[in-house]
């Protein structure tokens, strides 16, 4: 089967998890997005792993998985401490940062 | 032990003496801080007598040793050592330093008794004489400068000893300045040396002038010299830097007779002494020392007659006096000069003390007009205000009358136009025994006045409510001051004998020196100044004696003149006052000296800081500044807007910036 298959399915994932970045606003459905750009990112690199016939690939999918779960950890911790702390799960409630 | 390590030994003791008692003040008694203090400068003095005999155990062409500690710094081709140069002169003033300061610190032991500050004093008093010690010790001009400034800074410290006395405090400031003055003056003078010679080493220095100041660039020399006399003038309360030792009475007693009579104001004196190789390649700025030292002696001999303060009349016999000294080593007269350094410093201190006994048994009036009658009350002190008096105005066999004479015989003896300063000095002598016997003619005879009476009649002194003369506020006697318990000579076993050293001293100190007779304070510095061009030159012994005959008979008349205007006919003086009352006025306010200065540097200056204050500050500063802060807040109020605090904003710019970057890199590449 031809690459450009993958690669496409590949781009599709990463721009709906994106989407849903930009567009939602719990931050459990934004963590959720993420995972999709990461398996969309994943993907590609499986799919030239294939290509190219060697293991480099692969390894990094490895790696981007334990990143991936690690962030996963740490953003429902986060959710977890908001919700303790009756604060509204809506990331633009959030923008202390503002200048 | 040579010499040199002698030297060190003199520097170290007071030094050790200064920080120990600095330093435990809390757990010291006091009495003991005292005994520390005198110890440490009884020990200086015993190093520079084993110093002094050490060094004429050598043959008279080697008396003189340099030594290093270390490299204090070095700098391209620039070498400053941490070195000390002993030589005959050095050990001269070493001895007259650390002897007078040995008696004046017997005498504050007592005198000091009932101060609340007395571990600060005695801290002060020995880090002065360490840094005094530093000053004529030094072995470069670097080390000059640095003795130089710690003796301004302890002099400093110890006009304003007592702090909470607002008019001590504005005259210790005063005095620091104005030497502040001085000190550039000689900073510059160090400088232009390394310039001109590459080297700042007293040996190195004057081997090397000769050969690069010859008559074509002579005038460099001059330069350096009158530069270095900026310092001495300052320093030694010279015209037109004398304002601040008037002021500088406002100190403890005994710091009026350490720094202000015997020791730091000869520094001077000495400088030119220590340079003399370079003033006589600069004949020019010689001069410039002796008349500035002439017209010093004269104006200073007018406002003693004139003031009415017990202090300050013998601050301006001070000024007076040093004039004498810089004509003497202005004129090239040496040897004679500091004679009358050291008889100066012995029969100075000896009236300052006596000055602080009589002013504590006034419970610290200093008025003349207020006092009378101090010879019954007080037989010890006016034994000694006499003996100072004595020597002081000259009178025959004491020590005064040798010194004095030999600077102006050798004026005589160079003739030409240096006869002024042979009739300058005479005139000078006349005011001298003028105003230093209308000391003893007005306070000693007559009447007893209210606290002399009291004196007599119970054995206590007053203890009057001590109140500041200029300000009129009550002192604080808190933090040290001498409270009720005032200190008297007659009754403090620590001032008699001080005193009596001093006044021994000050009758029979010049029989050292007799022409013809004894001649050792000349021998001793021999070596010193023998490369003088002038150093074959000398009085023949009967020449010294007319001399002397004439300075006898000057001062007797002087005196017989105080007798008449103070004694016989005391209605004379208020006569001359109305008669010449614009003379008076004039020498009352002291030459208008203080007038002069705020005229010519306060007002500029003030002006130039108003000025600034108005014109300059809010439309240069404050624009450059303000402007600067304004485009800066422009600037950020800009693009503070893009900072929304939006995550999912930044995430969208973010996607925008990737793609973008991509595009840009996808359409290159096609």
């Amino acid at each position: 089967m031809a690459i450009e298959w993958y690669l496409v399915l590949s781009a599709l994932l990463f721009s709906i998890g994106f989407a849903g970045v930009l567009v939602r606003r719990n931050p459990v459905v934004v963590l959720l997005c993420l995972e999709l750009m990461l398996s969309g990112g994943a993907l590609a690199l499986l799919s030239f792993s294939r290509l190219h016939g060697d293991g480099d690939g692969q390894v990094f999918v490895l790696m981007v998985l334990v990143v991936a779960a690690s962030e996963v950890v740490v953003g429902l911790g986060l959710v977890v401490a908001m919700f303790r702390r009756r604060i509204a799960l809506d990331v633009d409630e959030m923008k202390e940062l503002r200048g | 032990m040579n010499a040199a390590s002698w030297g060190w030994l003199v520097l170290l003791f007071p030094l050790l003496g200064s920080l120990l008692i600095g330093s435990t003040f809390r757990i010291l008694p006091a009495r003991t801080a005292g005994l520390i203090g005198i110890g440490a400068i009884v020990a200086a003095f015993a190093c520079g007598i084993a110093a002094v005999i050490s060094l004429q155990g050598e043959p008279a062409e080697s008396r003189h040793v340099a030594d290093s500690l270390w490299q204090y710094a070095s700098v391209g081709g620039f070498q400053i050592d941490l070195g000390i140069y002993v030589d005959p002169l050095s050990l001269f003033m070493v001895l007259v330093v650390t002897g007078v300061s040995s008696t004046i610190h017997i005498y504050s032991y007592s005198y000091m008794e009932s101060d609340e500050g007395y571990h600060r004093f005695f801290s002060y008093l020995n880090f002065f004489v360490f840094s005094m010690l530093l000053l004529v010790l030094a072995g470069n001009f670097v080390l000059l400068i640095v003795g130089w400034a710690f003796v301004g800074f302890a002099s400093y410290a110890l006009i304003s000893f007592w702090y909470r006395r607002d008019t001590a405090t504005k005259a210790g400031m005063k005095a620091f300045v104005i030497n502040v003055v001085g000190d550039i003056g000689l900073v510059l003078a160090a400088i232009l040396i390394f310039r001109e010679l590459g080297v700042v080493d007293y040996q190195a220095v004057f081997e090397k002038a000769p050969e690069v100041f010859t008559t074509s660039n002579e005038w460099t020399a001059v330069a350096i010299c009158l530069l270095l006399l900026v310092g001495a003038f300052a320093k030694s309360a010279q015209m037109p830097f004398h304002t601040w030792l008037a002021d500088a009475m406002e100190g403890p007693t005994p710091v009026s007779s350490l720094i202000h009579a015997a020791t730091m104001v000869t520094a001077g004196v000495y400088l030119i002494g220590r340079a003399h190789p370079l003033f006589e390649l600069a004949p020019a700025a010689s001069d410039v020392a002796a008349i500035g030292g002439l017209v010093t002696l004269l104006v200073a001999g007018t406002i003693a007659i004139a003031v009415t303060d017990l202090k300050r009349i013998i601050a301006y016999s001070t000024m007076s006096q040093i004039g004498y000294m810089f004509v003497g080593v202005g004129i090239g007269a040496y040897s004679a000069g500091f004679f009358h350094l050291m008889t100066h410093a012995f029969f100075k201190a000896l009236l300052f003390m006596a000055a602080g006994s009589v002013i504590a048994a006034m419970a610290n009036m200093q008025n003349i007009d207020r006092m009378k009658g101090f010879y019954k009350a007080m037989p010890f002190t006016a034994a000694m205000l006499i003996i100072g008096a004595l020597a002081l105005s000259a009178f025959p066999f004491t020590s005064g009358w040798f010194s004095k004479d030999e600077i102006l015989d050798f004026a005589a003896l160079r003739g030409g136009w240096y006869e002024i300063f042979v009739i300058g000095g005479y005139i000078g002598a006349f005011m001298t025994a003028i105003y230093s016997f209308r000391i003893i003619f007005r306070i000693l005879p007559g009447p007893p006045c209210e606290e002399a009476a009291q004196l007599i009649e119970t054995g206590h002194v007053v203890h009057g409510e001590p109140v500041n003369p200029k300000s009129g506020k009550p002192e604080d006697t808190e933090v040290g001051y001498p409270g009720a318990e005032h200190h008297i000579a007659e009754q403090a076993r620590g001032m008699k004998i001080g005193m009596s050293i001093l006044g021994f001293l000050a009758l029979f100190g010049g029989l050292v020196q007799v022409p013809g007779v004894t001649e050792v304070i000349a021998h001793f510095l021999e070596p010193t100044f023998e490369d003088s061009a002038l150093a074959g030159m000398h009085p023949t012994t009967a020449e010294s004696w007319a001399g002397l005959a004439k300075g006898g008979v000057i001062s007797v008349a002087g005196i017989a003149f105080a007798w008449l205007l103070y004694i016989k006919r005391p209605d004379i003086p208020g006569m001359l006052r109305r008669r010449f009352h614009p003379i008076y006025t004039l020498c009352v306010n002291l030459w208008y000296g203080d007038q002069v200065i705020d005229f010519l540097i306060l007002r500029p200056v003030k002006a130039l800081g108003s000025f600034a204050n108005r014109v300059f500050e809010p439309f240069v500063i404050n624009g450059l500044t303000g402007g600067t802060i304004s485009v800066v807040r422009s600037a950020g109020g800009a693009v503070r807007d893009l900072q929304t605090g939006m995550l999912r904003g930044y995430a969208l710019l973010m996607l925008t910036g990737i793609v973008a970057i991509a595009l840009y890199f996808l359409i290159r590449s096609a």
